[in-house]
């Protein structure tokens, strides 16, 4: 316990003792022990000067943090759809066994634990699992067998086969954005030769929208950031990418680093702010290398740090912070939180980041696919980049596009583009569903494949997932379900209480013990999560069921048994405690006995 | 700068800076309430305040009031959804007035019987939570724990001692204390403490006191949990 101690004081020390970065100090700690135990939260607590309650609290909000021994081998199944669709349980289930270990536990003696975990992003090469944090992609039987070998044989990660641990880009068609050649620092001179008031304008122009999924006007936010009262403003970017089905922001973060910190140095530019955070899923983990990489190649050439390409007074500079397993991190507020070391609940909003964000400062928070086109902004003049797209959705989208289709992969495309457009693209046979806009997204049927990706019709942060004839749209919503009710953060009533009563039901549903009166109560909590959540995850959690529901109603009706009202409070399980403690597990001893004779 | 909104179709002033709920409460309209407390900052998250604004749900104890909003409160669709949000709270911990020394005290259970929810319509979680009984004077059965953080907040805002805190997320949250051993024994928490005594429900209970006063005879007993906060302010 001296040692777990010892490796929580150098985490706590390496980041000067300052609260601020208990997410990264648990972090880090857990690297060196393997999971946290309650003498290093102690010590922790005692050394920022924290309640030990609030460093518990902090441990036990992410997904990625154990306060409890876990295997030296930490796998974990993406637990996705499209993961499942691509057959990650029978993967699981055929690792468990060859490791000798039950999902969600720990394997004598300690080598591995295997659990599922949400999307980890790599919808368009599972199935895939996270090894001891890292990602590991195109999971199959061959690679499973190889893998147990490797656990059983104490095989450190680094002597894995490196194939294993490839991220392919599969960028499959290229528009503005993924077409062009950039030379870092352009976007940059050609901002500052506008001047920032210039520059803004540009961005005004441009009518760019945020790439995240609200579709807020980015020019008004950073307007809004510069006018705050306050000097010590703030620019973070979202690259928490947990929505089910996307992972553009992934392709973007291996390939087009330079314009996403370029694009944070604009909003910097425009709004005088000096400190800058990229806010990366624990997912994304294994890209943490090649970001510091071109941070540290940026500040070699001025492009960050003080005096920024000799401009007197534009000191900017840009901090990564990883997340640990948490997709309300992604919600703006609850990013600011988790970013000054907190659980990551969503804050009261008013007031807005813009005036009170990051420790109480004016902060910008825009997604990494935002961010990326104001550089395309900078280099064409607001103008070029609103020619393309349509009137209230300018330039292009990156699509994530995933499942029943040939070539799935990032699409780039103007806006405006029409759902079958996208489907034919991507070899899409026997489209039934497209799920746009992942689990909190819209449900698309046939009938509607002539609908447009834009934010005034089909609105979308990226993920296009495609479901053909075989699938059943009621296990996709059940999917969605489970995923939310594993992601609320738990703070208010109607989320906490309301996802968890969703999934008890969809779950009731699926087992074939559904009754009329469970859909009348679905639709009445899918009514209430809507109206009555704090934040977005809660209203848009039942999103997948209400689409489902009204556009593929059989799929459920067919579910039901024939009374109006069947229990969810299973009276013959109940009894099982009382058959063990008489041994008896005779005919008379059940509740249907009676049916049966 | 004030103004007037219309609550429930009467008018109701306010001063800058005031939210909904403040305001409506001066005016003499309740709004029911649960993690809501007169001396504490707003929480939002028990959402029993919801209200219709302009056709949208907004929390009204967190939203300021402005000039010329139409607030739609005591109707019979608020006050459904305000019934599921409380049976929700009902289905997810252990709550057995009957046997509970908090009954006619207890403001979940008083909110109830004003609202008239008459059974649980949902399936019941029966979370396994043990009691922690090593501190003295103190009880704590965390089976009635609804998640408002009064505790949490006044143990850290006014005792400045953070005793308590939420761990986990979602359904599996649960409150725990500042105490490597977990126990409430093992931290600095006394009964005068503010936290000590701010508890809605039952988690928080003094030892040695239980049931001197009969139920039945108690605070919500005698009148409704809307006499009882316009009245005395609670």
């Amino acid at each position: 316990m001296q040692d777990a101690e010892r490796i929580a004081a150098q985490a706590v020390e390496r980041h000067r003792r300052e609260p601020s970065q208990l997410l990264q100090i648990l972090v880090e700690t857990q690297d060196g022990i393997g999971h946290l135990p309650a003498a290093s939260l102690t010590r922790i607590a005692d050394l920022l000067d924290l309640p030990r309650s609030r460093v518990e609290g902090v441990a036990g909000f992410y997904s990625f943090l154990y306060t409890e021994p876990v295997g030296r081998y930490r796998i974990l199944f993406s637990d996705n759809i499209i993961d499942r669709m691509l057959g990650s349980r029978g993967l699981m289930e055929s690792l468990c066994r060859r490791l000798e270990v039950a999902p969600g536990e720990v394997s004598a003696g300690g080598a591995a634990s295997v659990d599922t975990t949400s999307c980890t992003g790599m919808g368009d090469q599972g199935p895939a699992i996270l090894v001891n944090g890292l990602a590991v992609t195109r999971l199959d039987e061959g690679r499973v067998e190889r893998i147990a070998s490797l656990v059983r044989a104490g095989t450190p990660l680094v002597e894995w086969p490196a194939e294993y641990f490839r991220v392919d880009d599969n960028i499959r068609r290229r528009g503005a954005l993924l077409g062009e050649d950039f030379v870092p620092g352009a976007a940059l001179q050609a901002a500052m030769a506008r001047g920032r008031q210039g520059w803004l304008e540009e961005m005004r122009i441009s009518g760019l929208r945020g790439r995240g999924g609200a579709g807020f006007t980015t020019a008004v936010k950073w307007l809004a950031c510069r006018d705050a009262p306050g000097t010590d403003k703030v620019v973070v970017c979202n690259a928490d990418e947990g929505e089910p089905g996307t992972f553009k922001d992934r392709v973007l973060l291996a390939s087009q680093a330079e314009r996403i910190f370029e694009g944070m140095t604009l909003a910097a530019w425009a709004t005088g702010a000096r400190q800058g955070l990229l806010y990366l899923r624990g997912e994304y983990r294994y890209l943490l290398k090649h970001l510091r990489a071109v941070l540290a190649l940026r500040r070699a050439v001025g492009l960050l740090g003080a005096r920024i390409l000799g401009e007197g007074g534009f000191d900017f500079d840009i901090d990564i912070h990883l997340g640990a397993g948490a997709y309300v991190c992604g919600e703006e507020t609850a990013l600011l939180e988790s970013l000054e070391g907190k659980r990551g609940t969503p804050r009261i909003r008013p007031p807005f980041p813009v005036t009170h964000g990051y420790l109480g400062r004016p902060t910008v928070v825009n997604n990494v696919e935002t961010l990326a086109k104001t550089t395309l902004i900078a280099l064409q003049g607001g103008a070029a980049f609103a020619a393309t797209g349509t009137p209230q959705s300018t330039g292009t989208k990156l699509l994530s596009i995933s499942g029943d289709c040939a070539y799935p992969g990032v699409y780039e495309y103007p806006f405006g583009v029409t759902i079958e457009h996208v489907l034919e693209d991507c070899g899409a046979h026997d489209p039934q569903v497209v799920q746009v806009g992942g689990a909190s997204g819209v449900t698309i049927a046939g009938h509607e494949f002539h609908r447009r990706i834009a934010f005034e019709d089909v609105p979308t942060a990226g993920a296009f997932m495609v479901f053909d004839g075989r699938r059943d749209p009621f296990e996709m919503a059940r999917n969605f379900v489970h995923f939310f009710a594993h992601e609320s953060c738990g703070f208010c009533t109607p989320c906490r209480v309301g996802t968890a009563l969703l999934k008890g039901y969809m779950d009731k549903l699926a087992s074939g013990k559904g009754a009329k009166m469970d859909l009348a109560d679905i639709e009445w909590l899918d009514r209430l999560l809507k109206n009555a959540s704090h934040c977005g995850l809660g209203s848009s959690a039942p999103n997948p069921v209400i689409d489902t529901l009204i556009k593929f109603r059989p799929a459920y009706e067919r579910r039901l048994v024939s009374l109006d009202f069947k229990p969810a409070f299973d009276l013959d399980a109940a009894l099982e405690t009382a058959r063990r403690m008489t041994g008896r597990d005779d005919p008379a001893a059940h509740l249907d006995w009676r049916e049966e004779v | 700068m004030g103004g007037k909104f219309l609550f429930d179709g009467r008018p109701v002033p306010f001063e800058e800076g005031q939210t909904i709920l403040q305001a409506a409460r001066a005016a003499g309209h309740y709004i029911p309430h649960l993690c809501w407390h007169p001396d504490f900052p707003p929480h939002g998250s028990c959402k029993l305040c919801i209200v219709k604004v302009g056709g949208r749900h907004v929390s009204s104890c967190a939203l300021p009031a402005r000039d010329g909003m139409e607030v739609e409160s005591n109707t019979p669709e608020i006050n459904g959804e305000r019934r599921a949000l409380l049976q929700m709270l009902f289905v997810e911990g252990n709550h057995f007035c009957p046997s509970c020394e908090k009954s006619g005290n207890c403001q979940l259970q008083a909110l109830a019987y004003e609202l008239d929810m008459s059974s649980a319509r949902f399936a019941h979680f029966y979370p396994d939570r043990p009691v922690d009984a090593s501190h003295p004077d103190v009880l704590l059965d965390f089976n009635r724990c609804i998640f408002c953080e009064l505790c949490v907040r006044a143990s850290r805002d006014v005792d400045h001692k953070g005793v308590f805190a939420l761990t986990d997320r979602g359904i599996r949250k649960h409150l725990v204390v500042n105490a490597e051993s977990g126990r409430l024994a093992d931290t600095d928490f006394a009964v005068s403490d503010r936290a000590a005594d701010i508890c809605p429900v039952g988690v928080i209970l003094h030892k040695r006191v239980g049931f001197a006063l009969p139920i039945g005879e108690r605070k919500y007993d005698e009148a409704s949990i809307c006499t009882v906060a316009m009245e005395k302010g609670e």
